[in-house]
């Protein structure tokens, strides 16, 4: 469904990568592993389009993302390294306004048990601003049980969570995948997601 | 412009327009050399003094051109600016940038020398004439362009932005200057309008010509000379590049 | 599409209600600004009349332009304008629900205490109704350039200055119908032309700036 072809992308003079190609099915896992600066922030971005490759191109559905971009868009989470969250709106607040953004209209008692569902009870009605890290991550990572989109894209979910979030953000995935999703994820953390295919794009090696 | 008969997709890579630039660079020049001569000896000699304004009106051979490449070089920029976005080609971008700087030169130019011109005229360096108004905005136009440019540091986004920038600016130039001119109609009494200058001998328009089509070959040279510039720092890294390093060595 | 407008626009207006001072710094430095040119010139109630509109007008984009900076660069740091892009919806809608929520928080402000700045000038009544006029007219399109602007310098150093020197002289064909309606009106000419070209200034501007932004943010984000 998702196929890259022989990405590139040059940051400044610098060439971050190169012929970057995989192509992904539903169900199918995707690391993008490398070291700090190799790219893997960009290529994520490129993936969802808000990168241009500066070579090769990016087909969803045998189509380019940037001709079809609303359908495509339609079918894409995206949660990058920040929370993308209003610390001035609560929690519920900020879930439903992201969600109706992205083209879901979310009931006030369904975006409540997505926030319950990450173990925030009682933090519904609190401005973001005074949750700590790790509860902020969970406040963006509630959106992943309200979205009906296949592929999520996910720049480092496991960083300041907990032992038990971690745990829960990883049935999620693992559930997400069993019922034909994708997930394309970059991770410094050791865990073991259980999928059908299990896919690797490293990107030292370019 | 002066390139219209190259194929310019066989030349629209940096790497090969380089070297042609290079080979471009002396002729140009001294085609702008030449015609600068022979239009400066028509401006100073040749043409008849004005009776209505004595010696002082030479000064037009040199403001009215520049004054036309001003605007010239702002829509020509933006035109590769707009190509630079649509089809993505590094090329037209760095060329957008390489006009910049020449087309705030002859900005500058046209203001100088209307001032220099305003004083026996009018009896002011400055009056808030539609023209020479619209001129400085323009000329506020090339400063934001240079500026935004400059400080974005990844190159490609710097040319992107400012080439958007420039499309905005040449949407806004005919309007500005229509509010302008309208403004300063019904403000009448400050200003003296440069239509009611006197009618041209022809030897007067062949100066005028003269000294734009010198400007114009000017131009050129100075842009090529600037963008070869431009793609040795953007490509650095390319091996096309390093070899004509190792070449020179 | 217009929910995805209305929920834009919705967010901003909450965000702006739950920042209140930031609302009232602009509207604050417009009525400083004002106040100064008194002070500057001396307080003869003729010259005072004479510049009063375009005083009021000059002092009227420099606020807005000082608010411009918020449009996009808190959205920008926290990460929610790269969410709004990646919004199905077309972007320069959003980018519209922003802008008219902007002008809402800081344009509406302006125009609604530009009468209070008009009388200190002692300008008739008449004066003040066409200013008021031009201001309603004039302001929003000042945001709609102003967004442009600023989506170009996002995140750039010393953006807030650069963004000045990008966005002022697009200004200036809205600072001189908005300015120039007042003068006609006073000197008895009639304000209409100058009202009715202000008025096409902010429909050219309706049309091409948010989809002008969109793209500029798409290259900021890039």
């Amino acid at each position: 469904m998702l196929e890259a072809i022989n990405l590139a992308a040059v940051r400044g003079d610098r060439r971050l990568f190169a012929g970057v190609g995989f192509s992904l099915q539903g169900g199918d896992l995707l690391y993008v592993q490398g070291a700090n600066g190799s790219g893997k922030t960009t290529l994520l971005r490129m993936l969802c389009g808000l990168v241009i490759p500066e070579e090769g191109k990016i087909l969803w559905s045998q189509e380019d993302i940037r001709s079809e971009r609303e359908a495509y868009l339609q079918s894409l989470v995206y949660l990058g390294h920040l929370c993308a969250l209003k610390d001035d709106l609560t929690g519920l607040e900020n879930l439903r306004i992201t969600e109706a953004l992205a083209g879901e209209e979310i009931s006030e008692p369904r975006a409540m048990a997505a926030l319950q569902g990450v173990g925030l009870n009682g933090y519904e009605d609190l401005p973001v601003r005074v949750l700590s890290q790790g509860q902020r991550r969970r406040v963006a990572l509630a959106r992943l049980a309200l979205t009906q989109a296949p592929l999520w894209i996910l720049d480092e979910p496991f960083t300041a969570l907990d032992k038990a979030s971690v745990g829960s953000l990883k049935t999620r995935l693992e559930d997400h995948l069993e019922d034909g999703g994708m997930v394309i994820l970059t991770t410094h953390q050791e865990i073991e997601i259980k999928a059908a295919v299990i896919k690797q794009v490293a990107l030292a090696e370019y | 412009m002066a390139f219209a008969g190259i194929n310019w997709f066989k030349y629209s890579s940096p790497a090969s327009f380089y070297p042609v630039a290079g080979k471009m660079i002396p002729w140009v020049a001294s085609v702008a050399v030449i015609l600068a001569v022979i239009g400066l000896y028509f401006s100073f000699f040749v043409a008849p003094t004005d009776y209505q304004q004595g010696e002082a009106y030479r000064i037009m051979f040199i403001h009215v051109p520049a004054a036309w490449m001003s605007m010239f070089i702002y829509v020509v920029m933006a035109g590769y600016a707009a190509m630079g976005l649509i089809f993505n080609t590094r090329l037209s971008a760095m060329m957008a940038s390489s006009l910049a700087p020449t087309g705030a030169l002859f900005t500058f130019v046209a203001l100088w020398t209307g001032a220099l011109w305003g004083k026996p005229m009018w009896g002011a360096w400055w009056v808030w004439d539609a023209r020479l108004t619209t001129e400085l905005i323009l000329l506020f136009l090339y400063i934001g362009f240079m500026s935004l440019e400059a400080a974005i540091d990844d190159p490609r986004r710097a040319s992107r932005s400012s080439g958007l920038l420039a499309i905005v600016g040449v949407v806004n130039v005919p309007i500005i200057y229509f509010s302008v001119k309208w403004w300063n109609t019904l403000h009448q009494g400050a200003s003296i309008s440069f239509d009611k200058a006197p009618s041209m001998a022809s030897t007067m328009l062949t100066a005028m010509l003269l000294m734009t089509f010198a400007f114009w070959m000017y131009t050129i040279a100075m842009v090529l000379y600037r963008v070869r510039c431009e793609i040795l720092e953007r490509e650095r890294h390319s091996e096309w590049v390093m070899a004509l390093v190792e070449e020179r060595k | 599409m217009l929910a995805v407008l209305r929920c834009v626009m919705m967010r901003d207006l909450i965000l702006a209600v739950r920042r209140l001072s930031d609302v009232l710094t602009t509207l604050f430095f417009f009525v400083i600004v004002v106040s100064l040119f008194p002070l500057g010139v001396g307080p003869e109630i003729e010259v005072l009349r004479m510049i009063a509109p375009g005083v009021v007008w000059v002092a009227a984009i420099l606020a807005s332009m000082l608010a411009l900076g918020r449009l996009f660069e808190n959205d920008y740091r926290d990460g929610t304008l790269e969410q709004l892009l990646l919004s199905p919806q077309p972007l320069s809608l959003l980018v519209l629900g922003k802008v008219m929520a902007h002008w809402a928080v800081t344009g509406v402000p302006l125009v609604l205490v530009a009468p209070l700045l008009g009388m200190q000038f002692g300008m008739s009544a008449q004066g003040i109704g066409v200013l008021l006029i031009s201001l309603i007219l004039g302001t929003p399109a000042i945001s709609l350039i102003g967004a442009v602007g600023a989506a170009l310098t996002l995140g750039v150093r010393g953006g807030g200055v650069l963004v000045s020197l990008l966005v002022l002289p697009l200004y200036i064909p809205v600072l001189i119908f908005g300015a120039g309606a007042v003068e006609a009106s006073v000197s008895g000419l009639g304000a209409e032309a100058h009202l009715s070209l202000l008025g096409a200034i902010l429909v050219l501007a309706l049309c091409f700036a948010p989809w002008a932004a969109a793209a500029a943010l798409r290259i900021s984000l890039d």
